[in-house]
């Protein structure tokens, strides 16, 4: 019977840089609107807004502060247009 | 006249915008966006259609294509670019127009022939229009709306870079109903519609002479040959 390797341990995820962006408040959010109403033909009136952005996940070697900060300006040049949307965090996961 | 159209990955009018500069009498160079060549060319067009399947954003993933490098650059010594609808998408994620396009405000995809209204004859690809001449082309995106902030339109507003503007029905929510825009020396044109799409009897929106028969759109083109002929005369 072939010897199987042990499962990773859940601790040893792999270094993680979050990077979240959102549709700029002022802007129309079609999909959030699409999902609030939605909610509200469900019955929950009592949510009166949901907004939907989108979450980068950058797998790297080790999380460093240049890393964090290299991460940042992706987020700023590429991840995100400014025009019409905000990076809201970068963090370590 | 050499003129390069950019075939991305999910670019659709490439093969159109291609045909309309030869139905202009400019020879039609095929680039493609993962190399580093413009192959000689006079002028380009970006075309319309879902380059990397609008992933991200829409444009801003070719906007970092390799040939895009070329691109700015020649955009920024004076090249003639013209980027329709994803192009023109692109154009502004690339940085060489301001502002931004985002989804249509009334959030359906939209496919009409546009009423416009030519705003600026002096640039690259629209001096062969009156001033103020209404034309009809074909619009068709689901992203189209502009927007920038109130500096930003206000310099565009003041300075004509609005180069051609929506006329009856504002298709998509588009600020100041701007169909489409320039940068402030006019080489580089970016626009929602789609003239590459009216350039042939018998394929364009309809007129009221006979249907189909509208080809507005060929002047687009014909123009930036006209202003290359005399600038080099």
């Amino acid at each position: 019977m072939p010897h199987s390797p042990a499962a990773k341990p859940l601790e040893l995820l792999v270094p993680t840089i979050v990077v979240e962006v959102m549709p700029k408040a002022v802007l129309l959010d079609p999909q959030g609107k699409a999902v609030t109403g939605a909610l509200h033909r469900l019955g929950k009136e009592h949510i009166s807004e949901v907004r939907i952005g989108k979450r980068f996940e950058l797998t790297v070697d080790e999380v460093t502060p240049e890393l964090l900060e290299e991460a940042r300006i992706l987020g700023e040049e590429i991840f995100a247009n400014l025009v019409i949307e905000d990076v809201v965090s970068v963090t370590a996961l | 006249m050499r003129i390069g159209v950019v075939t991305f990955p999910g670019s659709l009018d490439d093969r159109d915008a291609q045909r309309a500069v030869r139905l202009a009498g400019g020879e039609a160079v095929a680039l493609w966006h993962g190399d580093h060549s413009l192959d000689g060319v006079d002028a380009i067009v970006l075309p319309g259609g879902f380059s990397y399947g609008d992933y991200l954003r829409c444009g801003a993933i070719a906007a970092h294509s390799p040939i895009m490098s070329e691109i700015i650059d020649a955009a920024n010594a004076g090249m003639p670019v013209l980027g329709i609808c994803n192009g023109f998408q692109i154009l502004v994620e690339a940085h060489l127009l301001p502002g931004g396009l985002v989804r249509n405000d009334h959030g359906d995809f939209i496919c009409r022939d546009q009423k416009l209204r030519v705003e600026n004859t002096s640039t690259a690809w629209s001096s062969g229009f009156q001033t103020g001449q209404e034309i009809t082309i074909p619009l068709k995106n689901g992203e189209g709306g502009f927007i920038a902030d109130q500096e930003t339109i206000n310099r565009l507003e003041g300075e004509g870079q609005v180069a051609f503007r929506y006329l009856e029905v504002n298709p998509n929510g588009s600020m100041n109903d701007i169909a489409g825009i320039s940068n402030a020396a006019g080489n580089v044109v970016g626009l929602m519609p789609h003239p590459e799409h009216a350039t042939e009897e018998g394929f364009g929106p309809d007129t009221t002479l006979a249907m189909r028969s509208g080809t507005d759109g060929l002047t687009f083109f014909t123009s930036v040959i006209q202003s290359s002929l005399l600038a080099r005369a």
